[in-house]
């Protein structure tokens, strides 16, 4: 059975791992909020393997996942909106483009 | 550890596993590789409605349900109308630095490497299986509003605060850049001196 979490864990690995790619290589900002979007995904794939192959099996678990897709929610929501107006102000939705910061 | 294996390959819930976590995975990585936006958003669906399987063989009902209906639902839709309202180019032009790339993917594969030993070297314990799935909404409802429940109002208030500050962030220019709305109404404004005149001739007439 233990086998069963070490498989669980390594393809929320492998989701994340990927997220995290997409993350420091996309362009478009809609697919790097997706990436991490991905990531969160992966976040709540162990904890929902680790409320039911952990030590103590219960469904905190699965609460704290809905915490967090609650959270996953509203940032995604804040991000868009920030995308848009972003988008409005320097019409590109890039990211390599977005480097006031950058001297 | 060969009966460990026999285990695996014989249950039928490890080969349902195998399944969803192959369309998972292919699907993340079609999102990566595909080079238009809507077609990334589409297979990253397909990503989030496998979890929801892979939530659904570890008893978690209640959050496979809520995966489809927030993230394949809601953030699908969501992204899509972000990119709608977006303009977008040639996604991979091949404008991204090689190198840049090249180490991401270098930093990634590290990160999967630590991951991975990690998983690998850990020594999990077996626990005493608990039934999880019977009356899995109504356990998850008590917790929600006994044991959790601060957490749980704050969250409401959070996703309350989170959708005004989105509304105003994405009104925001609208009322600033009102160069806009004066150039909408300013039509309308002078179209509406036309309607007299025109009932005017018809008058006339």
């Amino acid at each position: 059975m233990s086998s069963m979490l070490a498989s669980f864990l390594t393809l929320a690995a492998i989701l994340f791992t990927i997220g995290c790619y997409g993350v420091l290589t996309k362009r478009s900002a809609v697919i790097v909020l997706l990436s991490i979007e991905l990531m969160l995904n992966a976040v709540n794939l162990n904890l929902i393997a680790f409320s039911k192959y952990g030590i103590i099996p219960s469904l905190k678990g699965q609460v704290f996942s809905l915490f967090t897709i609650a959270v996953a929610a509203a940032e995604a929501a804040v991000g868009v909106a920030i995308l848009i107006a972003l988008y409005r102000k320097r019409g590109t939705a890039n990211v390599d483009e977005y480097h006031e910061l950058q001297s | 550890m060969p009966d460990l294996d026999l285990d695996l390959i014989l249950n039928g819930q490890t080969i349902a596993y195998f399944m969803l976590a192959i369309c998972a995975i292919v699907g993340a990585i079609l999102m990566i590789s595909f080079t238009k936006v809507v077609h990334m958003v589409v297979s990253l669906a397909l990503v989030f409605l496998s979890l929801a399987g892979i939530y659904l063989l570890l008893e978690a009902e209640f959050v496979a349900f809520v995966q489809v209906l927030v993230y394949a639902g809601a953030i699908s839709i969501l992204m899509i109308f972000g990119i709608m309202m977006t303009r977008h180019d040639r996604q991979e032009e091949h404008m991204v630095k090689r190198a840049r790339s090249f180490a991401a993917l270098i930093g990634c594969g590290a990160l999967f490497a630590v991951l991975f030993l990690a998983i690998r070297g850990t020594a999990f314990i077996d626990p005493e299986a608990q039934p999880l799935a019977e009356n899995n909404t109504l356990r998850i409802g008590e917790l929600l509003f006994t044991e959790h429940v601060i957490p749980f109002e704050l969250l409401s208030v959070l996703l309350t605060v989170a959708f005004i500050g989105a509304i105003v962030l994405a009104k925001s220019d609208h009322e600033e850049g009102s160069s806009s709305l004066p150039k909408e109404e300013t039509p309308v404004a002078k179209s509406a001196p036309l309607v007299p005149d025109r009932k005017g001739e018809e008058e006339f007439q």
